[in-house]
This record gives structure tokens, sequence and C-alpha cells, in this order.
């Protein structure tokens, strides 16, 4: 049978992620230590696991509203508004999601006609302009690179806006690169965001994984942006809840009351459990200063300064990451593309790390080192590595 | 003796509690400081007698070695002037004795005490320990399998759960 026929052509299209051959090629090797995960190597924190344990016991088993349970969006609203001064209304402005990923679907899908752009930072997430195209959008990739902190410029942002470019999306901090933008490089962007009229997808999933004196600003508390950003935030990083699948997106009511349409239809509500797993990691937050986060971020920055140094030692390119959990060294030196650098560094020393091109083409001569792991097997590849580069 | 360890030496606290073995270049990279910074801190920890020894944490029941440990509750007379502490000086003096706790409630003293076998143990509580003249009275409570100690799980898997590549 000929299945072609029956498969959505933009969707073929759509190349599958450059991770997947690396996943298969690790999985057959016992030995290999990963720095190619995308998640906190830290487990989800007890207290938090067991409120979902009670909440099975207690039988609530039932679906919730479409928009999630009231009691957590009041506890995101309080969260949002205290941590980065953005106010959302618990009723109608905050929607809870499985994931910020389906944030990110949700966002293009309500936004999107057929041909509208949507401007990509490069190297970024895989998901953003796969799920453009999935939306009927046309992704435009805008590179960026290791002079600029791998950050936004408003140059690179007003060369690359059209007539028919309707919202950017702001991934930081970033993954891969570990970078963030600070105030003033975000205030001089939405001068541009302002002038050109666009809407901002603000990925802001690594927020709390920020290591600077002056902490994470959303852009969703600067002035004249909330009413034109749609803010994507979740669990899974900041407090360590990958599988429990829970997000949540903000945005102005008129958006969120077209979002809640596809949400209700196709997803209807997040998990009942990861919602009350979710309350209980802001509740428990909101009592103890969020110590949860803070034990976390200190031994994420101890790593991240061990790595940075780890790679300027093997005599690496290394932009120092201020946010998420990976470091993006330069391997241009070495004269290997980062897809063959990180092949052979798989075969030969087996460490896995992901090139950077998986990111987009502007990651070409970077890899993307996720320091979510173990300490000793950190180490251990660290060495592993630099007797890869010295023997290159 | 109190000290008050800054923000920085309670950073490397932490991390040398967590394990002590990590190269000096490491530890002064993951905090952020030079090495002569950080072996300035220890030496300043180990002087103020914050930082006491340096022991590996070790599961002796994947040993052969026979080995019998036990909580022991103790009431004791307090003396004039002393309180406790010339009872609890008198009692962990002896080197069954790992670890002396004085506790609120019932009993006064617990004691972690270990042996290598159940008679030698025995032997301590009815011979040394119980005939303490403010010993007034003793309660033994054997150690029969060790789940978690000074934070670290002792049975159970400790496997990454992780996919290895992930975007």
């Amino acid at each position: 049978m000929d299945y072609s026929r029956y498969i959505n052509r933009s969707v073929a299209r759509v190349p599958k992620s450059g991770i997947r051959k690396f996943f298969d090629v690790a999985a057959t090797m016992p030995n290999a230590i990963s720095l190619g995960v995308g998640e906190p190597d830290f487990v989800t924190p007890y207290h938090i696991r067991n409120a979902a344990i009670d909440s099975i016991l207690d039988g609530e088993t039932a679906y919730t509203s479409n928009w999630g349970t009231p009691s957590l969006r009041r506890e995101i609203a309080y969260y949002l508004k205290n941590r980065y001064g953005c106010v959302y209304r618990p009723d109608n402005e905050i929607l809870v999601t499985v994931g910020a990923s389906e944030g990110i679907d949700l966002s293009l899908r309500t936004i999107l006609e057929p041909g509208d752009e949507v401007l990509v930072p490069e190297p970024s997430y895989v998901s953003y302009a796969p799920s453009v195209v999935f939306a009927g959008g046309e992704p435009r990739p805008i590179p960026t690179c290791e002079d600029n902190g791998f950050v936004l410029t408003p140059e690179a942002l007003e060369a690359a806006i059209s007539s028919k470019t309707k919202a950017v999306i702001l991934p930081y901090p970033n993954n891969p690169t570990g970078a963030v933008i600070e105030r003033q490089a975000l205030l001089k962007l939405c001068e541009v965001i302002l002038r050109h009229d666009l809407l901002v997808i603000s990925d802001e999933i690594y927020s709390e994984l920020t290591y600077r004196e002056e902490g994470y600003v959303s852009i969703a508390s600067l002035p004249g942006m909330w009413e034109r950003t749609i803010l994507l935030n979740g669990f899974s990083k900041a407090f360590a809840m990958t599988g429990w699948r829970v997000g949540y997106l903000c945005a102005p009511a008129a958006l969120t009351d077209i979002m809640v349409k596809i949400h209700q239809y196709t997803i209807l509500c997040a998990s009942r459990q990861g919602q009350v797993a979710a309350e209980e990691a802001l509740r428990q937050g909101r009592e103890d200063g969020y110590v949860d986060i803070l034990v976390m971020r200190q031994s994420y920055d101890q790593r991240r300064r061990l790595m940075l140094k780890a790679f300027r030692d093997m005599g690496l390119s290394c932009f120092e990451p201020l946010g998420a959990f990976y470091v993006f060294p330069g391997i241009r030196k070495t004269g290997l593309s980062s897809e063959e650098f990180c092949q052979r560094l798989l075969k030969e020393k087996e460490v896995v790390c992901v090139p950077g091109t998986a990111f987009g083409a502007s990651g070409e001569g970077h890899i993307r080192c996720c320091y979510a792991t173990a300490l000793d097997k950190l180490l251990e590849a660290l060495s592993r590595m630099s007797e890869f580069v010295n023997s290159l | 003796m109190q000290t008050n360890p800054n923000p920085f030496q309670m950073e490397l606290l932490t991390l040398l509690s967590q394990d002590c073995r990590l190269p000096l270049e490491k530890l002064a990279a993951m905090l952020g400081r030079s090495m002569e910074d950080v072996v300035q801190e220890i030496e300043t920890l180990e002087k103020n007698g914050v930082i006491l020894r340096y022991s590996p944490v070790i599961n002796w029941d994947r040993t052969d070695r026979e080995r019998v440990e036990a909580m022991i509750e103790v009431r004791v007379t307090p003396q004039r002037d002393q309180g406790f502490d010339a009872i609890a000086k008198r009692i962990y003096r002896f080197d069954e004795v790992k670890s002396v706790y004085l506790m609120s409630g019932a009993y006064d003293l617990l004691l972690l005490v270990e042996a290598h076998s159940l008679k030698e143990l025995a032997y301590f509580v009815s011979t040394k320990l119980s005939t303490l003249e403010t010993v007034t009275g003793t309660a033994t409570h054997f150690v029969l399998k060790r789940y978690k100690s000074d934070g670290v799980i002792f049975e159970g898997d400790r496997d990454d759960k992780r996919l290895a590549v992930m975007a």
C-alpha cells in the first residue's frame, strides 16, 4: 500500500530530530556516559511525589477543569507575580498545559494563518520550527553566534522581519547554548517588537535556572509587553518534574479564550496528579522560600563552573552559559564538524554529546553538553573528552 | 566554641560532606575560587573544629566482617554541678561506643554501640555500662538492618532512569 498519498506533505517534509540517531547508538553502549540528556538529574522532591500519592489514595481520579484546577492556577498567579512581577488572573489568563511543549503548539495553532512567518532565534530547542510548520506557518530562523553571547540582537531581529511576520519566539534561558538575555538587551528588542507590532512567544521553562545575581527577567514584566506576550513555563526544570508533563501558558484573555478551545477539544486537561504535584511544589515553595529550587540551582551552578573551566583547559572556546544546564563549547579548532566530533567521541570514548547542528545550522562548530549528571560521571566524561581532544 | 560559617564556607562544607575526595582543583572550579582560597578555608574550618575528620560511609554488610550494632537507651542520675556531661564522658570513652547523644524524653542518653558479636555486646552492657554508679537503667535495641545512614541509601536502586539523549 502506498501510504504517501495519505500523508500530509508538509508534515512528511519535517526532518526527524537529529538527536535520535545518537540515542540509538548510545543505547547499545552500556558504559557510555551521557551528556546528551535534556532533563534534571534530580528526582522530583519527595514531598511533591507524596502529594500525588495522597491524591491517588484519596480517589482524586476525575478530570479537572479544562483550564486546570483553580487552586493550581491561583498558586501559579501568586508565583509569577512574586517571583517575576508578571500579573495574570487565575480565572482566565492562566491555562495549565501538558508541559510547556503543549503551550508552544497551542500558541502557534491559535495565531497562525497559512503563510504567516514566525521568527526563531537559533540555535534553539528542536521543537519550535517543526511546531510552526505543523501549525501551517513558516519558520524563519535567525542565527545567533558566540560573539553576541548567542542572544538575539535588535539588528538581526529587525532584518528578519517581513510583512508576513506575526510573532517571534524568545527562547531564553536557552537550550542548547545556556544563554540568558539581560534586561537592557530585552528592552532594545522590545522597541523593535513594538514598532513592528509583533507577538512574543516567550519560552521561560528554564527561568529558575539562571546563575547571576540579578536573577531572571521575564519580557512580560517590561513596559508595553504584557499585552503582546504569550508566556510559557512549567515545572519540569525548576522542580525536576519532566515526566509529570505539567506546564502552563499565560496570556491576555482575548488569546487564552481561543487557545482553550484547542486545548479542550484535543487534550481536555493536564493529568490530575501532575497538577496536584505541581500545586504542592509551588505551595511549599511559597512557604519555605523555594528551597527545592535553591538546592538544585546551587548544585547545577557548581557543575556549570566546573564544565566551563574544563573545556577552557582543553583549549576549546567556551562562552559562559548563565542559564539552563548546558555548556556549548566550540570545537572548530579540532577541524571536525560538530556531527563528526560527536560521532567519534561516542565511538572512541563512549561519551554522548549532541552536535550543535541538531539545534539549527548556526550550531555548527559547537556541541551541547548537559551537566545535569552525577559529579563522578561528569568528571569521568570530562577526562575522556580531554583525551579525545588531545588525540586529534 | 561556635563559629559562623559564611555562605562560601557553607557551600564548601556541603560539597565536602558529599565527597571529601574531590580533587582540590575541581573543588575550586566548582566554587569559582582559587585553589589557595579553598585550602585556606579548609584549614580555617579544621582549626575551628568545624571539620573533624574525613571518613567514608561504609556498608559493612557487604563485607564478611562480623559486627553487631545496638541502640541503647540509658537512664542516669545527673550529678551536681556537672549535669550529664561527666557521665557522658565516662560512657563515650569505651571503644565499643560509637556515638552518644543527650536526649529529651523518656530516657537521658542514647548510645550507638558496636561489637563483634552478640555475646560481646551483652557483656559490655551487663558488666561495663549498667554497673556505672549513676546509670539507673538501660534498654538495648539491636539493629537488624541499615537502610539509610548519614544521608546515604544503603539498599535500593540508584540507576539513572532518564533517556540517554533528549532534546
